[in-house]
């Protein structure tokens, strides 16, 4: 009990609150710096951004013991040659483009496809995303949207995303500002919430959590929830106010190669309070189940 | 007989991703280094690489196409080897080395632990501006040491690709043992994969090449073995955490083939030995991104070297070699006509392995790699957090550790508060005068004996690219490590290093400056202090004077640890001087003291030596400038 209790207590210590306490240090380019003539003495007003490396502390004068000569010029021209090029690349550029759904689905006697791709661009802080999601049966989509996103790395664990949302509805086009977080809860819950502004002025917020549980290595099943909550009904999409739609997943896939990973899987739907109720007064079920065969794929 | 009992290892272990045994590189014994596939415009057929010895050496860096794997993959060589020649110097002489760029990209050559000048040290952007294609540079400079060290591009990933081989700089006077015959073991890590794809994947998804996360499978395992409700205690603090405790290593068996003097297992690296010899084996790890566990079953090894130098001479059965270090071994093979020389990668996803033999052709029994260790909150130095899955025990410091540093000292108490002496803060603001006798000294010397809750830098807080901090670290000089813990076999710690000679400066540090080794593994950043290389102000030292380097590991990861132009004399817990070295490995949990005597002017480069944790920022500058002549 007591060695549980202390893990809670160390878990505390060890989990970062989701907002940044402090942004890094934009310290200057170091290659900038690094090519500007530097004389030979930091003065003490060097103000150094991890402060407790000291450079204030270096001494000014160290008297030399008898085993260390005083250099000659020889020895400062060696020491100090004019030089260009770049110690490491810790700031290249990278990428990632997911294909996470990539699934032909089959319930009710309907055959629809469903998709959901994201990917970013950028370097270890900042990374411009990209999210596209969508569904279409019956020949005609039910949903497809495309998110574009600003992403900043706030905290250990979590990003904040802002940018627009597009519903590229054929019969009702929506868009939206787009602010959110994204990330790793603890036990490796990856999380995505966001937040909308339509350009009516109707809010909505839509979260998704999935967890990967290995069965073995290559063999993982993937829970995924994910739901949406109207502010205000939009009765052209046939959304009703408050929680709308929710959908669970489950997908069970083999990674060949991390990079390639065919799935099965069921996923379940349900509409919610008044988006219920417009189905039901349509005639449309509010809840059904399928199942899903599709490949994930990254690059 | 080898192939075979491969062949039966991997059959045993179905469910482990073979790794690749490589082909049968030729027969001949006793030779050195991956044959070239295709004789290029510049390249002969030649069996071994050349050992060149002299004072006047021409190298040249261009591409070869060898056939590791079963592929045929262009590797970027020195004269057409890899490794690369062995350079054999001679303490005292002036050597000049001329090394051309036949590549179409810029390239360097670094001479890992050689005290040399500033602009012959090699490193691009430091040092000088790296060597254009189509140019050469020519290095010169007096070679002011003697013992095993080796050479290696500086520029991005050439490393990796092949440009890297061993260097030996024999002594003016007699070292302090004897042996009859000597062989030089390189152990390195190969990929077919170009390693910019591999450092672009690890950013895309940083456990990509770990097949031995562990599962549902391993948890049943564990709840058997340990019990339902500490398997769940376990698991939530790995959980809470975010963290994987299988990850041993960022690259792995999955893509490697660990190599022998360029010779994968199934192409048998042998050397050559009379009954009755004193055979001086020459380890180098040249890996880019592994480390080793050593041993010749059926042979002990003495000790004799670390990084080049000599220490105090220590009988031992196995060693753990981090990337870059060295070490020196005499062993005195009899009784049997071949003994294996077994080389594990420190994950267990593989192993280099080659012979001793008295005649080529012979193989002795290849041992299976050891089980897989799972890392434990006890290794990453949350010692309070450790309880009783059976798994910490071996973390248990041995016995001759000091009592501060036992990591389950959690268990019965909290940590204990620091000692009025050992403000945490030391490091960070002491601003110690430049006094000869500074009677602070043991002071920050009894934070690194553990119990003390670690302070951390400002800058890591809130940071991004910070994932983890250790709580109670240790300088856990007499650890095996993990892996290695009551294995039955004696294994080497830095405990047993001693340098035969006194600390040769003299000097107490005049200060100490902590740095702490810190990373981000989902995102796979890497730093010092929260602070990649390129956002990072110069650390400045000043000519003449001493100080004290601490090192604190607030990752899950192990690194070595590198600085450049200057030696790194290790302490122990108490603050002495243990042993000079160049490298310093610091596994995760630990906290370690190292005196640097700042006699070499210029900008050295000081970094951990995982090639891609160094291209991912875990890189500073050491800037020694002069001071005032008082």
């Amino acid at each position: 009990m007591r060695a549980v209790l202390r893990c809670l207590v160390a878990g505390l210590v060890m989990s970062r609150p989701l907002a940044a306490q402090a942004q890094p240090p934009a310290a200057p380019h170091q290659h900038d710096a690094a090519q500007a003539p530097t004389p030979p003495l930091t003065p003490a007003s060097t103000e150094d951004h991890s402060a407790h490396q000291a450079p204030a502390t270096t001494p000014a004068a160290v008297e030399l013991p008898a085993f260390i000569p005083p250099p000659t010029d020889a020895d400062r021209q060696a020491a100090f040659p004019d030089v260009q090029g770049h110690g490491v690349h810790d700031n290249a550029v990278n990428y990632f483009v997911l294909f996470d759904q990539l699934e032909g689905q089959d319930g009710d006697g309907q055959g629809g496809v469903s998709w959901d791709i994201k990917g970013w661009v950028g370097q270890d802080l900042n990374r411009l995303w990209f999210r596209a999601e969508g569904e279409r049966a019956g020949g005609r989509f039910d949903q497809a949207q495309t998110n574009l996103l600003y992403g900043r790395a706030i905290s250990r664990w979590w990003d904040v995303t802002a940018g627009v949302r597009l519903d590229t509805l054929p019969d009702t086009p929506r868009s939206a500002l787009a602010v959110g977080v994204q990330g790793l809860a603890p036990y490796w819950f990856e999380v995505e919430a966001s937040a909308y502004v339509e350009t009516s002025g109707r809010t909505h917020v839509r979260v998704e959590t999935a967890y990967d549980l290995l069965l073995t290595n290559r063999l993982v099943l993937q829970p995924l929830i994910e739901f949406e909550i109207y502010g205000r009904a939009d009765p052209e999409r046939r959304i009703g106010t408050g929680l709308s739609t929710g959908e669970l997943g489950l997908r069970l896939r083999y990674e060949f190669r991390r990079e390639f990973a065919p799935y099965v899987g069921v996923v379940w739907n349900r509409k919610f309070f008044g988006t219920a109720d417009v189905a039901q007064a349509g005639g449309d079920r509010i809840s059904g189940a399928r199942l899903a065969l599709g490949v994930r794929l990254w690059m | 007989m080898r192939s075979q009992s491969h062949t039966q290892s991997v059959l045993n272990r179905p469910s482990r991703r073979t790794f690749v045994q490589g082909l049968a590189i030729g027969g001949a014994a006793a030779s050195l280094g991956v044959v070239p596939r295709m004789a290029g415009a510049h390249t002969q057929e030649r069996q071994d690489p050349a050992v060149l010895s002299g004072t006047e050496f021409n190298l040249r860096i261009g591409e070869t196409e060898v056939n590791v794997t079963g592929k045929t993959r262009t590797a970027l060589t020195i004269n057409g080897s890899m490794p690369g020649p062995l350079l054999r110097w001679r303490e005292g002489d002036t050597v000049r080395l001329r090394v051309a760029n036949a590549l179409d990209e810029d390239t360097s050559i670094h001479w890992h632990g050689i005290i040399l000048p500033a602009n012959m040290d090699g490193v691009p952007g430091l040092s000088f501006s790296g060597i254009h294609p189509g140019t050469a540079y020519d290095y010169r400079f007096t070679v002011k040491q003697s013992g095993t060290y080796w050479y290696h591009s500086h520029s991005g990933f050439q490393e990796q690709h092949g440009v890297y081989g061993p260097l030996v700089v024999d002594a003016r006077e007699p070292e302090p043992f004897q042996y009859d015959r000597e062989h030089v073991v390189m152990l390195t890590d190969w990929t077919d994969e170009s390693a910019a794809r591999v450092f672009s994947k690890l950013k895309k998804q940083s456990d990509y090449y770990n097949f031995r996360q562990r599962t549902v499978g391993t948890f049943l395992q564990d709840v058997r073995r340990h019990g339902l409700s500490a398997t769940l205690a376990e698991r939530r603090m790995w959980g809470q955490m975010r963290m994987s405790a299988a990850d041993l290593a960022d690259v792995t068996g999955y893509t490697y083939t660990y190599l022998m003097n360029g010779r994968a297992p199934a192409g048998n690296w042998t050397g050559l030995f009379t009954p009755g010899e004193k055979v001086r084996l020459r380890f180098i790890n040249g890996s880019a991104m592994s480390y080793f566990d050593v041993r010749i079953p059926g042979l002990k090894m003495t000790v004799v070297a670390a990084d080049g130098l000599p220490v105090r001479p220590v009988t031992i059965d196995e060693f753990r070699i981090a990337v870059a270090e060295t070490f020196d071994v005499i062993v005195e093979p009899t009784g049997q006509a071949a003994f294996t020389i077994f080389a594990q990668a420190m994950d267990r996803t593989g192993f280099a392995a080659g012979t001793l033999a008295t005649r080529a052709g012979l193989t002795a029994p290849v041992p299976e790699v050891d089980p897989r260790a799972v890392l434990t909150m006890a290794d990453m130095g949350h010692g309070g957090m450790g309880h009783d899955m059976s798994t910490m025990a071996p973390a248990a410091a041995p016995p001759a550790s000091p009592p501060a540093a036992d990591p389950h000292a959690g268990h019965t108490m909290p940590p204990p508060p620091p000692p009025p002496a050992a403000d945490p803060h030391a490091g960070h603001t002491m601003p110690a005068p430049a006094a000869a006798s500074d009677p602070h000294a043991g002071h920050d010397m009894s934070a690194t004996g553990g119990g003390a809750m670690q302070a951390h830098p400002r800058t890591e807080q809130g940071n991004p690219l910070v994932d983890m901090q250790t709580m109670t670290p240790s300088a856990k000089l007499d650890d095996p490590g993990i892996g290695l813990r009551d294995n039955g076999r004696r294994v080497l710690t830095y405990a047993d290093l001693f340098s035969p000679f006194a600390d040769p400066d003299g000097r107490e540090p005049s200060r100490t400056i902590e740095l702490h080794l810190t990373g981000h593994m989902a995102r796979f950043a890497w730093s010092f202090d929260g602070i990649k290389f390129s956002n990072a102000e110069p650390l400045r030292l000043t000519y003449g004077e001493r100080v004290r380097i601490v090192l604190v590991n607030d990752t899950m990861m192990t690194h070595p640890i590198h600085l450049h132009g200057m030696w790194s004399d290790l302490e122990d817990e108490a603050g002495q001087f243990k042993v000079r070295k160049h490298t310093i490995d610091m596994p995760p949990g630990s906290k370690r003291s190292y005196r640097v005597t700042a006699n070499a002017l210029g900008r050295w480069a000081y970094h951990c030596h995982l090639l891609l944790h160094m291209e991912a920022g875990m890189f500073r500058e050491v800037r020694v400038d002069e001071g005032r002549q008082s």
